[in-house]
């Protein structure tokens, strides 16, 4: 038993590295071969597109990990997008105060989902399917179908600005930082232990004290809260504010994170797996892209890697026990040698 | 506690019985509220209720509600089909190009071809998840995209249009029988053989008995393997037939047919009372589910809501759905178990 588990934590830990070793390789590769990979600009853009969906990526990680998700982060987006752009029409011109309420507003619709989730005890796979129709109906009923668009032009200027001397924007930065606090809270606090206990058996992990509900709650409105910090990120990109910014944004984000490792039914997983699907995912994409390959073939192959990646470990893990099974009814049938 | 007075020997029926009022209360509950707002609307507009727009109302609520019923039997068994509306995409495309290539095809010879084509893809979905053990929802999230890119391939950016398409075929998508459309029909049966084979087959039943407990399931010795491998090919096959239908009902079809489908069809289903972990609900609440939702977008503008309004009220209306749920099924367990406290 305590070899299968051994085992299975360096098939979990070697995860992480195959996909970091995917990533490095598609980018030496790419610049190699295709025209423009090598060029900094491609890096500026890949990494502008990175942004908002690891800001959503980091919260997820950690709400999955404890064997729940949150479907409703795009919705969120585009309602925060919304209020913004509504907030600026009507005479709310700074822009610290947009941002305060932009993460207020978003830590509330998560508050709410968090509310269903643990105070009610509501399935959250059900109620942020509700809330993704609610609060992207509310962007609507915000803005229309209008976009907001009339933005100081420093004000994207300043959201885009790369780092002194390269071209990487320095919200990359703000992300980092961000995924160095997730990833120490995840990995090297009771906290984080607290998360996979919760995801291997809630009830066990209630039994141990941990607060399972208090601990889902703050989830579920952290992951608002970034949701809405990607949402400013993604206005201010684009100087457009429009109900539908980001829609199906969700579906991706949660194939990253499966991509990284981590399992639907929580308990496993790594951040440093998921940071490395979304990386593999954002290179490939816009690297592909300069090479011609149509779009339906990235969609094709994200499909096809998240996929692979469950099916992969599941079929490796069933090939090894039934060798093991094999091995221990005749174990003296053929001597190792 | 008023009812603590029941002779002891109707004890033993009284947990059925009290199951089955919950199950007819939950279906109940949503043929009121679609009630409500149908008679509301009328008062409103009375010309909501014309023979035209009742058709339209069907019509809409046809496709919908056909994967809704496959989503069901998939549900129940605690799992989940969100490659539905890649699936109802690509055999549309595949009904547009089989036409375009030979136009003398029979209709029924169409919808069988539409039912397999779901059903090849519906074979993908389940041999992966039955055979390889890994979640329906992680492996439905990437054929989502598979299928979908196969059909953006195929599609290469052209549109199949209702002049390449044969007129009987597309007079069906417009034809009634009594006031129902005929597309409708198709449901209907659907319906009602889907229904009849969960309450009252053996390997029916075995659907429920997998969503309650799957390790039970298997220790009683059901396959539950090749169970859910059923589930996945009747979701896929009815998204298949749904494509056809599709295709029949706009005449015009491109890649994008169906995009992001697959959360509308989980809502209509969540909305049904269909439990999302599985082990209850039936397809006639999920096709309520599909009209309720359909009928909601038709009524707001009659109302002289903004139309903008319709996804805010569907989402209320899934988190009122699943919260009656969980009121009523508490309630159920506590009276059950006040039961076996008395005998």
């Amino acid at each position: 038993m305590s070899e299968a588990t051994a085992r299975m934590r360096r098939v979990i830990g070697s995860w992480d590295v195959i996909v970091l070793l995917a990533v490095v390789t598609i980018a030496v590769v790419g610049s190699l071969t295709i025209d423009g990979v090598s060029n900094p600009r491609f890096w500026r853009f890949v990494t502008l597109e990175a942004i908002p969906i690891v800001l959503i990526a980091l919260p997820m990680t950690l709400i999955v990990i404890t064997g729940e998700i949150d479907l409703s982060v795009a919705s969120v987006l585009g309602l925060t997008c919304t209020v913004f752009g509504f907030l600026w029409e009507s005479g709310v011109t700074s822009l610290p105060v947009l941002i305060a309420v932009s993460l207020l507003l978003g830590g509330a619709l998560g508050a709410v989902n968090g509310l269903f989730i643990t105070g009610f005890g509501l399935p959250s796979l059900a109620v942020t399917i509700g809330t993704l129709a609610l609060y992207r109906g509310l962007a609507y009923v915000v803005l229309g179908d209008r976009a907001v668009a009339s933005y100081p032009a420093t004000w994207t200027g300043n959201a885009i600005k790369a780092l002194p001397g390269t071209t990487i924007p320095w919200m990359i930065l703000v992300a980092a930082a961000l995924a160095v606090v997730f990833g120490a809270v995840l990995h090297a606090t009771p906290v984080g232990r607290g998360l996979y206990a919760m995801g291997n058996n809630a009830e066990a992990a209630r039994f141990t004290g941990i607060g399972v509900r208090a601990t889902k709650f703050w989830l579920f409105v952290i992951s608002g809260a970034m949701a809405a910090l990607a949402g400013v990120f993604w206005t201010l990109r684009f100087a457009s504010a429009r109900a539908d910014n980001g829609t199906g944004l969700e579906l991706a984000v949660v194939a990253a994170v499966l991509l990284g490792g981590v399992s639907i039914f929580g308990g496993r997983g790594t951040l440093l797996g998921v940071l490395g699907a979304l990386a593999l995912l954002t290179v490939l994409r816009n690297a592909l892209q300069l090479a011609n390959v149509p779009a339906n073939t990235l969609t094709i192959i994200t499909g096809s890697l998240l996929i692979a990646s469950v099916v992969g470990p599941n079929v490796a893990g069933m090939l090894r026990e039934r060798l093991r099974r094999r091995r221990s009814t005749a174990p003296t049938a053929s001597p190792s040698t | 506690m008023t009812m603590v007075q029941t002779p002891p020997d109707a004890a033993t029926t009284r947990g059925t019985r009290l199951a089955r009022r919950a199950f007819v209360v939950r279906e109940l509950g949503i043929a009121i509220a679609l009630i409500v707002l149908v008679v509301v609307t009328f008062a409103v507009n009375p010309r909501f209720l014309s023979a035209q727009s009742i058709k339209d109302l069907l019509l809409g609520a046809t496709i919908l509600a056909i994967l809704a019923i496959g989503q069901t039997v998939v549900v129940i068994t605690r799992n989940v089909d969100l490659s539905v509306g890649s699936i109802l995409g690509l055999a549309a495309f595949a009904t547009g190009a089989l036409f375009e290539a030979s136009p003398g095809l029979p209709i029924p010879v169409m919808i069988l071809v539409g039912l397999a084509f779901g059903a090849a893809c519906g074979i993908v979905n389940g041999g992966l998840i039955a055979a390889a053990r890994v979640p329906a929802l992680v492996v439905t999230l990437g054929t989502l995209y598979v299928f979908r890119g196969l059909d953006y391939m195929w599609a290469t950016g052209r549109q199949i249009n209702a002049a390449d398409m044969p007129a009987g075929f597309l007079k069906m998508g417009t034809a009634t029988v009594a006031g129902v459309p005929v597309l409708t029909l198709f449901a209907v049966v659907v319906l009602v053989v889907v229904g009849y084979f969960l309450r009252n087959y053996r390997s029916g039943r075995e659907l429920y008995a997998i969503g309650s407990d799957p390790a039970a399931a298997r220790l009683s010795g059901i396959p539950t393997g090749r169970r859910v491998f059923a589930a996945f090919v009747v979701s896929g096959a009815l998204a298949g037939l749904a494509g056809v239908l599709h295709a029949a009902r706009f005449g015009t079809i491109d890649a994008n047919v169906g995009l992001g489908d697959e959360l509308n069809v989980v809502a209509a289903v969540v909305v049904g009372g269909v439990a999302i972990f599985g082990g209850s609900g039936s397809v006639y609440g999920a096709v309520l589910g599909a009209v309720l939702l359909t009928t909601i977008g038709a009524a707001l503008p009659v109302l002289g809501i903004n139309p903008f309004w319709q996804n805010a009220a569907v989402g209320a209306l899934i988190l009122a759905a699943i919260g009656l749920d969980r009121a009523l099924s508490a309630r159920v367990g506590r009276n059950l178990q006040e039961r076996k406290a008395h005998v």
